[in-house]
């Protein structure tokens, strides 16, 4: 591990994350959208003061100025929330940075419906979909602090432009610290031969969740985290898709574009069990007083994982 | 400015305009107004001001030549092939599957520092360049090309309120001022106001200029060397289709192409201005 890993929270290792990087790399500079106390830039800030770089309530600007870094052979970090690293700077990053396939790296922060206070209009709920589009782009979307750490110890070796899905809550550890790691794995966490989950993100806890109580009951799920949503490890999904009676795609996204099509896609030339999406039902997001209680009204639990199992394998 | 040296880059500026007017060919490819306007500027920054390596078009210590406004990219074709940045035959293959000019400027063409086009990016990644210049402690400078119609994208002016921010000195900023946009002249179709005021309120240190004055625009460039803690622009007056009688001051050549009978004559205009040079 690159950083003595001491919280369970996603931003905080990212933010340790880009120190570290910082430290090694004289090129990695960071670009922040005046949400870097949320984003846990600070921590760069603090460390590297004149790489860092506040760029003000602009993230387009901000997009295409971390174009203009990368052109001169810095490694550019720019960050905001999800929906708006992804959104608000769509056209720059199509255009500037994913046709000339630059070494830009996005932290979408607060992702999906992890800002449950703010509603909405601070929600991401497309930002795999529209970014998954773009030629040239890599997506992440780690499950928990561990797997963050992993990933940002492989990002300034990846070719072209990255973006990052990053979760605002502490989450429980699902990676196992000690095995071998690489961006570009489906990692199988569960072994189980009824059914195969595909989760990313916060969801493959989920996931667990649901196998486990599931398993109580004599069906065994394997459950499959997909932290790397493109490039999608396509032969992977094809394996895990065999033999299996159904397939599940858990994910904090919606329903359309995001990693259930993602591995439709992988599977559109094969003889393939049926397929449910679980994520969000093509709507925006809402304000709620907690995390669990906003995932639990979109339908995002471990319950509702194990009755679509159930469901599906006709129990 | 020596006379000799004005007369060489006014032969240059025709050169360029003649590269476009081929380019543009007979029904081939439009942006004839955007490009020619930007003769002279053009042709003082890669003939006069810039430092180059067309051997090394990446090499670290090159000033950089953005093109915001990246439709007129037929001046900076123009000009790259001039200099050898690629073979003179690219220019008859422009926008064609089987050349190497895109219809915008686009990063596997040596000598093209950015992907442009998607209008009001230009500064903003001339910003980044110039911020990491200023890291490396590299004395490049970074010249960035807008359109006046393109001063309608608010991007553009977060990036003139970031460079004013970071009190970036080592890039100047060049207004195209034809006034006259896609459609229309820009006090018909989205009156943009006052320019240079804009410009002077976001910050900047502003120099106003004829844009096809090959001696004030070459010492605009040498003031905005002069000038430190603070960004420059030069608003360049200049005409839209200049060189073109049939195209100058008219929206109908921003991107239109070409009938023969007119690219003969284009062809005989650039001609009698060689004679008077």
């Amino acid at each position: 591990m690159m950083i003595k890993l001491e919280t369970k929270s996603l931003r905080e290792a990212y933010g340790q994350c880009l120190v570290e990087l910082g430290k090694r790399n004289k090129n990695v500079v960071v670009l922040e959208a005046d949400l870097g106390k949320s984003t846990r830039t600070v921590l760069f800030k603090e460390a590297f003061p004149d790489r860092f770089f506040e760029m003000g309530i602009a993230e387009q600007n901000m997009a295409s100025t971390a174009t203009g870094f990368a052109l001169a052979g810095k490694i550019p970090f720019y960050n905001s929330f999800a929906v708006f690293a992804s959104g608000r700077a769509f056209d720059q990053i199509r255009n500037s940075i994913c046709i000339p396939k630059l070494k830009v790296r996005i932290g979408g922060s607060s992702c999906g419906l992890s800002d449950f206070g703010d509603g909405k209009t601070h929600q991401s709920v497309e930002d795999i979909a529209i970014l998954r589009a773009i030629p040239n782009m890599t997506v992440l979307s780690p499950a928990d602090a561990v797997e963050t750490v992993m990933m940002m110890e492989e990002m300034l070796d990846v070719d072209g432009p990255v973006y990052i899905r990053i979760n605002r809550n502490d989450l429980p550890i699902v990676t196992p610290e000690n095995e071998p790691y690489g961006i570009g794995k489906i990692w199988e966490l569960r072994k189980g031969n009824d059914v195969a989950v595909f989760a990313t993100g916060y969801m493959v806890k989920k996931a667990l969740d649901a196998a486990e109580e599931l398993s109580r009951e004599g069906i065994e799920v394997r459950v499959l985290n997909v932290s790397t949503i493109k490039p999608l490890d396509a032969k992977a999904v094809v394996s895990h898709a065999k033999g299996v009676k159904a397939i599940v795609t858990v994910e904090e996204h919606s329903v359309i574009g995001g990693l259930g099509s993602a591995i439709t896609e992988a599977l559109r030339k094969e003889a393939h069990p049926p397929i449910e999406f679980i994520g969000i039902q093509d709507k925006f997001g809402t304000s709620a007083k907690g995390y669990e209680e906003l995932l639990e009204a979109y339908g995002l639990t471990s319950k509702a994982i194990a009755d679509t199992v159930r469901s599906l394998v006709g129990s | 400015m020596e006379a000799e040296k004005v007369v060489e880059l006014k032969k240059v500026a025709l050169k360029l305009r003649s590269n476009v007017l081929e380019m543009v060919g007979v029904g081939k490819a439009g942006h004839l107004g955007g490009s020619s306007s930007l003769a002279e500027i053009t042709a003082v920054l890669y003939f006069h001001k810039m430092r180059l390596n067309p051997k090394d078009p990446k090499d670290p210590k090159r000033d950089r030549f953005l093109l915001s406004k990246g439709h007129a990219v037929l001046i900076q074709y123009a000009a790259l092939a001039e200099l050898g940045y690629f073979p003179r035959e690219e220019l008859k293959k422009v926008k064609t599957l089987e050349g190497l000019l895109q219809g915008h400027p686009d990063m596997k063409t040596p000598g093209i520092e950015a992907v442009t086009g998607s209008l009001g990016q230009g500064l903003s990644i001339a910003n980044g360049m110039a911020l990491a210049l200023r890291l490396e402690k590299n004395p490049a400078r970074v010249y960035v090309i807008m359109g006046d119609g393109e001063l309608s994208e608010g991007q553009l002016w977060e990036a003139a309120m970031a460079s004013a921010n970071f009190k970036v000195d080592n890039l100047v900023g060049i207004v195209d001022y034809n006034k006259i946009q896609a459609t229309g002249p820009i006090k018909e179709v989205f009156d943009t106001g006052d320019i240079p005021a804009k410009w002077k309120a976001f910050g900047w240190h502003v120099i106003e200029i004829d844009g096809h004055d090959i001696p004030q625009i070459a010492g605009a460039l040498d003031e905005a060397e002069t000038v430190k803690g603070k960004p420059t622009v030069i608003i360049a007056h200049t005409v839209k289709g200049k060189g073109f009688s049939f195209a100058e001051n008219s929206a109908a050549y921003h991107n239109a192409a070409l009938t023969e009978e007119l690219f003969k004559q284009a062809q005989e205009e650039l001609r009698k201005q060689g004679e008077l040079l």
